[in-house]
């Protein structure tokens, strides 16, 4: 790295060292979009899990009523899953729930009404995934801005009232329309001790 | 399914002295994510942060903020650069950025950010670069002073299978 500094400025490429963070799966829907992107045959080797990703849907409106959710295990019965949400969508913040989805809702994604090119961001942690005495949390820092006063950012939690192990995951927008061209996921595992 | 060990870091910079430009160059297009973790304080208790050398105004934000009383919202467009907050000038803060895809050349680049002034604010917030372009560079220019001896920046990369 050339550091380009006005100053004495300590720096190193620190030495490789193995970590607890893999990398398991991507997925990157191709032309035409999709209606749904799985992770399946997830291992239980890993303590939690990460999903990270850019995402897209090919409906029009703003980013606010462009949801998405994620359900686990095929299962998208409502009664069990409840979301918590806080976000800002630029203007002003809010807070509210809900439990009328089949899964983790939340928001963040890219409508196709402002620019092909513009796509939301994800991190979803989903905490003990593989732990069958306790229900499960998916934890998320999602968001779209679109160089307008459509934008949002999104914090949620939502409980998966379920103790099975989560082998599945599988994400859909919530409302109209599908993942859009270039929208990717990729899904990391994080060890324990 | 592939595995592969990941979360790479791949600099640490550490202020020491007359530094009021942090830079992060030469950026190797091998990871899908990168993670920037900043430790940091200056007079100004902001910085600011520019992609490839581009000062042209292609950056924009959707924040969210709480401050003690009350959260709020707020929006900026065709801005100049992106402009993450940090410490004063006696209290140290913590920054953790998450630039999404920065390698693909298809797409515009995203960025989730926590910032956390514990002084004054905790922050959140939502960034979008309107370029296309694989980021291979990231600068961090303390506006008006110098970055304070010992403000740490690690950049990590994030490779999906």
């Amino acid at each position: 790295m050339l550091n380009i500094i006005s100053g004495t400025l300590s720096s190193g490429t620190p030495p490789a060292v193995p970590n607890s963070y893999e990398s398991i799966a991507t997925v990157t829907v191709g032309s035409g979009g999709s209606s749904t992107v799985s992770f399946t045959s997830i291992p239980s080797t890993y303590k939690h899990l990460q999903v990270r990703g850019i995402v897209a849907t090919t409906a029009s409106g703003s980013t606010d009523s462009n949801y998405m959710i994620t359900s686990a295990n095929n299962d998208t019965n409502t009664s069990n899953y409840y979301t918590h949400y806080i976000n800002g969508n630029g203007s002003s913040a809010a807070s509210g729930g809900n439990n009328a989805y089949g899964g983790a809702l939340y928001s963040g994604v890219a409508p196709k009404t402002n620019n092909t090119n513009m796509f939301g961001g994800l991190v979803i942690d989903i905490l003990d995934y593989s732990n069958t005495s306790k229900n499960k949390t998916f934890r998320t820092l999602t968001g779209a801005d679109l160089n307008n006063t459509n934008g949002i950012l999104y914090f949620s939690s939502a409980v998966y009232l379920n103790t099975a192990a989560i082998t599945s995951l599988t994400f859909s927008i919530a409302y109209i329309g599908d993942l859009a061209r270039y929208s990717s996921f990729a899904l990391y595992g994080i060890k324990g001790a | 399914m592939a595995a592969g060990s990941t979360y790479t870091p791949i600099e640490t910079q550490t202020a020491s002295g007359s530094v009021s430009v942090i830079t992060f160059s030469s950026i190797p297009a091998t990871y899908t994510d990168l993670e920037l973790v900043m430790a940091a304080q200056n007079s100004d208790n902001y910085c600011v942060m520019r992609l490839n050398g581009d000062s042209s105004g292609l950056y924009s934000r959707t924040t969210l903020i709480g401050n003690g009383t009350s959260a709020t919202s707020g929006q900026a467009s065709n801005n100049t650069s992106w402009f993450p907050s940090n410490g004063s000038s006696t209290v140290i803060a913590n920054d953790i950025i998450q630039i999404m895809n920065y390698s693909n050349t298809t797409t515009f680049k995203t960025a989730l950010t926590r910032m956390n002034q514990s002084f004054d604010a905790t922050y959140a917030a939502v960034w979008l670069y309107r370029s296309t372009s694989a980021i291979s560079s990231i600068s961090l220019t303390s506006p008006t002073g110098n970055w304070i001896t010992g403000s740490t920046f690690t950049l990590y990369g994030i490779a999906a299978a």
